[in-house]
């Protein structure tokens, strides 16, 4: 282990540059910024970029994503993810007639309730945590997705919350959800998804 | 050669790469019902634009008095007056519109008490033509790259545009100067796909992995660059490569400016706030090619911090505890992850690294590329924006938070020149296929290279010559070896191994591609710096320590043929483009 970096993707590095150039991974930033890394580092789902290898003892097991089909090596296949992305339409919706040269106002009590959502990474390491989206992936939307939801459910200037609350209050969308909080356990931003789909719970039962 | 399946498409416009600038321009040109492909070799949140920090310039003036034109001053200025000024005034005079337009399609800026866009101060950005510190850099905390990229991505699905995503372009379709298209590689499945589009529009970024340590991405390799070398056409003034300030020691982890811009400041080994000796003025915030140097220069002449001098300390334990969790939230956990520091009990440890790339591929400011062919010229076809454009709006340093600014005016600028250019739905000329077979045996060569040498190891060597030959102060000595060094690393492509021989997913030889594109932007940097015999901006020779405005008021431009690069020039724009400003004529620079 000599010459390699701390983190689990210096491993990966090591390896693909010295002893087997066609091992394949996905990789960019390496600053824990663009989500490409994730796997399943030690049995926790996770960005290897920014887990250092000295916090794992003994040998160290590396797989791809759970319950994703592979395309090679550590790389799996997220289109499901993000087809799933665009179907909770992540854009924000204002009426645009005559307003469009000024900025919409917030108050910044407004604002900070996205934070804790806005800086979602799409990296899935929640999703493919999640046992219900193990077995039901195609319907069920997942922890990534519905706090994507959340966050436009939850921005004060968008004119569609009623409508995006319908559109997920599905009994396979949204109530696969069993609170298990793999989810919230794995995210490498900290973030708490389990608490976005809670909120949206309680969103629709006090609706 | 083996034969390979090829799969066709016709566009009106094709758009390379899904960063901030590319989605921005897919956006528009949906919008203006031209059918737009956007190709990338990552999903496009991963895109690098994702990793910007501190903010994104325009003169709102929602925190005191601003102007556009005292915008365009400093940018003038920051640029040591080698921007072209009728495009430097197009970025300020739109910026605000842009920035205003980011807000309606839901980017999640921070707010002031009343409910506006925060903006907060940054290096170089002034009130009234370098009279104090305006506040004009709008930001989301301190993921402004992040909240704008996954907005501009959200938008471009709401405008239907069709993704081709892990798509490896692979060269530009080129008829008698003309761009038809581009040639791509679906990494998910192997095959090969042909584009043919009225506009090609080049957004793929610029290419800090010629450098050894960068705040880069990994993907950052310059590929558009590269193919437009391989087109036959120039790049500009490459020999200008930003390093940022602060960068994480032994890590390149980028930190903000931001910090310094919310009263963050930097201490050399002996607690010294040593700015205040080089920019006495704006100190901390002077643009970042005067900080860079100052640190080196701290460092060279035994003033650094740690055991081994090697560093500057960046402090921002006095900040607010409220005003570091509101504002600075990502660098206290990029802190921790890699340095192991706490940002309210411990200065970080920070040494200035790679970061940007003003040069790239020459345009003016309707993002057509432009060549010289006794005269500047446009390339009939051909676009680009973004970090791999050269409008040249940063001259020779950009200031911070004026990348994010261009990524979104040019890429507007882009559709908006492209919708005027093409009718959609206009029928498409045809091709012969010998640039098809070009671009192909190429690909087909590289994939079959048996030699003995690792990709991985001709890509250390570059990296390492350019950091140790090529970096903050050069000197004739240092270019002169740097010149002759970087081309062994060219030569080993004759040599290279490429392992893996399949074509799915085949990151062995992207890789390879990807160096062969680095490796041609090393050569074309390399010989523009050593042939700029002055300094200016990000270009410090200390054998020619002053700017030489009689000898290179004037642009790089270097094209290359295998491992000759030929280096000729052009003027400076010495126009603004409107009466609404007048010219800034240069003078000394000091902050």
């Amino acid at each position: 282990m000599d010459n390699c970096g701390p983190k689990v993707l210096d491993i990966l590095f090591k390896i693909k540059n010295e002893i087997d150039p066609s091992l394949t991974f996905r990789r960019s930033c390496a600053h824990g910024v663009c989500g490409s890394c994730a796997m399943n580092i030690d049995g926790v789902n996770g960005l290897a970029c920014i887990k250092s290898h000295s916090d794992i003892n003994g040998d160290l097991n590396i797989y791809p994503l759970p319950h994703l089909k592979v395309v090679k090596d550590l790389i799996g296949d997220l289109s499901t993810l993000y087809k799933q992305y665009e179907s909770i339409q992540p854009w924000l919706k204002v009426d645009q007639t005559g307003q469009e040269k000024t900025e919409l106002k917030q108050s910044q009590r407004d604002r900070e309730k996205l934070d804790g959502y806005y800086e979602c990474i799409l990296c899935a390491c929640c999703s493919t945590s999640c046992p219900s989206y193990w077995w039901n992936g195609d319907k069920y939307l997942g922890p990534a997705v519905l706090l994507q939801a959340y966050r436009w459910i939850n921005d004060s200037r968008d004119g569609d919350k009623k409508e995006r609350l319908k559109k997920v209050a599905d009994e396979l969308k949204l109530y696969r959800c069993h609170t298990i909080m793999n989810c919230t356990n794995s995210c490498p931003k900290g973030l708490n998804p389990a608490k976005a789909i809670g909120s949206i719970k309680k969103m629709l039962a006090t609706s | 050669m083996s034969t390979y399946k090829i799969i066709d498409h016709e566009y009106d416009v094709v758009v390379l790469g899904a960063g901030g600038s590319g989605l921005r321009a897919a956006v528009g040109l949906s919008e203006a019902g031209l059918k737009t492909a956007c190709i990338s070799k990552v999903f496009p949140t991963r895109s690098h634009t994702s990793a910007a920090q501190g903010g994104i310039s325009a003169a709102l003036g929602n925190m005191g008095e601003d102007d556009w034109r005292w915008h365009m001053y400093d940018t003038v200025k920051g640029s040591d007056w080698l921007g072209d000024q009728d495009a430097i005034e197009y970025l300020c005079k739109e910026a605000p519109r842009a920035v205003v337009e980011l807000e309606r399609y839901g980017v999640p800026f921070s707010r002031t008490d009343d409910g506006k866009i925060y903006q907060r101060p940054f290096g170089g950005m002034t009130k009234n033509y370098g009279n104090g510190t305006a506040q004009r850099t709008c930001a989301a905390a301190d993921r402004t790259g992040h909240a704008i990229l996954h907005t501009l991505y959200g938008q471009a699905l709401k405008q239907q545009t069709e993704f081709f995503i892990e798509y490896f372009a692979l060269d530009l379709i080129m008829k008698n100067g003309e761009c038809k298209g581009v040639i791509a590689w679906n990494l998910t499945d192997g095959t090969i796909h042909r584009f043919r589009s009225h506009i090609t529009i080049i957004a793929t970024g610029g290419y800090g992995k010629v450098y050894y340590s960068a705040t880069s991405a990994h993907t950052c390799t310059g590929d558009g660059n590269a193919m437009v070398l391989r087109a036959g056409l120039p790049l500009q003034d490459m020999e200008f490569v930003q390093f940022h300030p602060t960068g994480i020691y032994g890590v390149g982890c980028l930190i903000t400016e931001g910090v310094r811009g919310e009263g963050g400041f930097l201490v050399n080994g002996k607690g010294e706030r040593f700015m205040e000796r080089y920019a006495p003025n704006a100190k901390d915030l002077a643009s970042r090619d005067v900080v860079s140097r100052s640190m080196e220069m701290e460092i060279n002449e035994g003033r650094g911090a740690g055991k081994d001098k090697d560093h500057i300390n960046l402090h921002l334990d006095h900040i607010d505890k409220k005003v570091i969790d509101e504002r600075l939230p990502g660098i206290s956990e990029a802190a921790k992850t890699f340095a192991n520091v706490d940002v309210s009990k411990e200065p970080i440890p920070v040494v200035p690294t790679v970061h940007y790339n003003m040069g790239g591929i020459p345009t003016n400011y309707k993002a057509e590329v432009l060549t010289l062919n006794g005269s500047e010229k446009t390339v009939p076809g051909l676009m680009a924006i973004g970090e791999a454009a050269c409008v040249s709006v940063h001259g020779a340093n950009r200031l911070g938070s004026n990348s994010l600014i261009d990524l979104v005016v040019f890429g507007r600028a882009a559709a908006k020149r492209a919708a005027e250019l093409v009718k959609p739905g206009s029928p498409h000329e045809e091709v012969s296929s010998s640039e098809t077979d070009k671009c192909l045996d190429r690909f087909d060569r590289i994939r079959n290279s048996n030699g003995s040498t690792k990709t991985s190891e001709l890509r250390l060597k570059m990296q390492k010559t350019m950091q140790s030959k090529c970096a903050v102060f050069r000197t004739e000595k240092t270019l002169k070896e740097g010149v002759d060094q970087i081309r062994k690393p060219f030569e080993g492509m004759s040599d290279v191994s490429v392992k893996d021989k399949s074509l799915l997913f085949n990151t062995d030889l992207v890789e390879t591609l990807e160096f062969d594109n680095l490796i041609s932007q090393a050569l074309t940097t390399m010989d523009s710096a050593y042939n700029r015999k002055e300094s200016r901006g990000a270009h410090a020779r200390e054998d020619f320590t002053k700017r030489d405005d009689k000898n290179f008021m004037k642009h790089t431009l270097a094209w290359q043929k295998g491992k000759k690069v030929e280096i000729k020039y052009r003027d400076v724009h010495s126009r603004t483009l409107t009466n609404d400003v007048q010219y800034f004529p240069p003078k000394e620079r000091v902050y």
